[in-house]
């Protein structure tokens, strides 16, 4: 008996010990030099209090636990070594991953427990499960089509947000009726059924530029439904590490919609994409300058200072490794380089700065809009990859427009723009750009990736250097 | 040993103030890499899972929490893996050779 009680003691400290390793490791992450030794002491705590659960004096079965990571950890190791390209969608499926996990526990819960859950529990519960089957199949969507397995385009229809709420307020009242009756074990199934119908739904209407904003949220969604199983299983290493991850999550969708000028209600309730719509009609062909790869290395050799602005095109393109042979090209000459990084160019949250990494750019030549906006004034070149709305100058002077108000890279105030495009559509949100049309942009049409490398040659004398 | 909600709520309320607190200070260049992060933090609910399929209380419970184990160590592996692999790829100009 005494030995019972010492080892859940234990067990309560290797959890404890736990969640401060992942607050640390949280505030090691606030800079590129200690971020590494925080994934170290989250790792370390995962260990400890996975450890410490498998002394459980309440275990009477191993067999399956074992098989059960041991498939896990088959499973996760490639989902570890994805491209770099791929890693939004491999965040998505994450998510959908973790929400599956804590909506399987909560349907257990349930059944062991009913009709014995007190009401509150039984709320919680509810909670937990509804969070839970909704981020599984929207993220599980949000996946789909990052992978372009699913159509990127928003697909609208009248209504829908009519339609989206109320199949929202039917799992919500189910969910009322159990906490009434928590015995009532016909109706539990519908708690899980309806929001995995929501959760379909909730990311139909969603377009790839809106991404950034629905992974943070899915993201902080996740969190939210792990905390509520914290409660559920009354583990506060569960609800501490939820609450972290459901803070982490909300704070990135709030960044997101400010940075596409969207209110937090709006983003929150779905409501993504749809104002858009109407914009492309009024398309006249105006005149635009373009020039050749060599016209645009002769600027770019004679400029002091240069901002690169890249957007999801250069992630497509997989340009990346080019941007930085043309920055060392630059550098060569005695150019400075840096990149201008709006908070939503990409696909999630930091998308750019991973991809730029990757490529062995440092970061501190990564800045973000803040930062860089004072800087164009003084640049001579402005050069956008695969960059759109993003840049457009409407959003400061044109209040008609629909994205009015939303913070852009100011790129039209340097001497040049170069603008790296594979033609005049306009981008995600249909948007016309009238950066395009200004006296000293230049527009430079082709593939992100064959275009940077054209102008590297021109810059390295045309050929092998 | 059934919960005290109150306690687990100031818990909670607590550690989502940390969480603000020390989220807020991670630089924008990391986004990604903190996602990543906090999703592998989000599965030590594969600590629950486990103790649901060890008490094997039911059939159905025990299903249920051996899949809830799969997909929360495969969050914990392949996010670590890849968290760590992102945060490598970041290095400043001074550790560059040029």
């Amino acid at each position: 008996m005494t030995s019972v009680i010492a080892t859940h003691h234990i067990i309560e400290i290797t959890y404890l010990i736990a969640a401060v390793l992942f607050i640390l490791s949280l505030k090691w992450m606030s800079s590129p030099s200690t971020a590494r030794r925080g994934v170290f002491a989250a790792e370390a705590g995962m260990l400890l209090a996975v450890v410490g659960t498998l002394l459980y004096h309440g275990i009477v079965e191993y067999k399956w636990i074992v098989i059960a990571l041991v498939i896990g950890s088959i499973i996760g190791v490639p989902l570890g070594e994805v491209a770099m390209t791929a890693v939004p969608q491999r965040t998505a499926l994450s998510h959908a991953f973790g929400a599956c996990c804590v909506t399987l526990v909560g349907t257990a819960e349930f059944y062991l427990r009913t009709p014995n859950v007190p009401r509150l529990m039984m709320g919680v519960l509810a909670l937990e499960v509804i969070l839970g089957s909704l981020t599984f199949t929207g993220s599980l969507m949000a996946a789909g089509k990052l992978q372009e397995i699913l159509p990127q385009r928003p697909i609208t229809y009248k209504g829908a947000n009519i339609v989206n709420l109320s199949v929202l307020a039917i799992a919500v009242l189910v969910a009322g009726f159990l906490v009434a009756h928590p015995g009532n074990k016909a109706l539990f199934p519908v708690i899980i059924a309806v929001p995995l119908l929501f959760g379909v739904l909730m990311i139909i209407p969603i377009g790839g530029a809106d991404m950034p904003t629905v992974i943070s949220l899915l993201n902080s969604y996740a969190g939210l439904s792990a905390a509520a199983m914290g409660f559920v299983l009354d583990s506060k290493l569960l609800i501490v590490a939820g609450a972290l991850d459901g803070a982490s999550g909300l704070i990135l969708s709030i960044n997101m919609s400010k940075a596409m000028n969207r209110s937090f209600t709006n983003v929150l309730f779905g409501a993504f994409g749809q104002e858009h719509a109407s914009a492309a009609g009024a398309q006249e062909a105006r005149p635009v300058h373009s020039a050749t790869a060599e016209e645009a290395a002769a600027i770019l050799a004679a400029a002091n200072k240069v901002v690169i602005v890249p957007g999801y095109g250069m992630a497509v393109a997989q340009a990346q490794h080019k941007v930085r042979e043309l920055y060392d090209a630059l550098l060569k000459r005695g150019v400075d380089v840096k990149f201008g990084i709006h908070p939503v160019a990409g696909r999630m949250p930091g998308h750019m700065n991973v991809l730029l990494a990757e490529a062995d750019i440092p970061y501190d030549k990564l800045l973000d809009m803040d930062d860089v906006n004072s800087d164009f004034p003084q640049t001579d070149v402005a050069l956008v990859i695969g960059a759109n709305d993003v840049t457009n100058p409407a959003a400061r002077t044109d209040a008609s427009s629909p994205i009015f108000g939303m913070p852009i890279l100011d790129v039209d105030k340097a001497r040049t723009v170069m603008v790296i495009k594979r033609g005049m559509s306009p981008g995600f949100a249909g948007i016309d750009n009238p950066l395009y049309y200004l006296d000293n942009t230049l527009m430079l049409f082709g593939d992100a990736k064959a275009f940077v490398g054209a102008i590297v040659r021109e810059l390295t004398g045309g050929g092998h250097s | 040993m059934q919960s005290d909600l109150i306690t687990n709520l100031y818990v909670f309320i607590l550690a989502a103030f940390i969480g603000f607190e020390v989220i807020r200070r991670v630089s924008p260049l990391l986004h990604t890499p903190l996602m990543s992060l906090t999703n592998a933090l989000d599965a030590i609910a594969v600590v629950g899972a486990i103790i649901l399929a060890g008490e094997h209380r039911s059939t159905l419970s025990t299903v249920l929490a051996t899949i809830a184990i799969v997909a929360a160590t495969s969050n914990l592996v392949g996010g670590f893996i890849i968290t760590d692999r992102m945060l490598k790829m970041f290095k400043s100009s001074r550790s560059q050779k040029p």
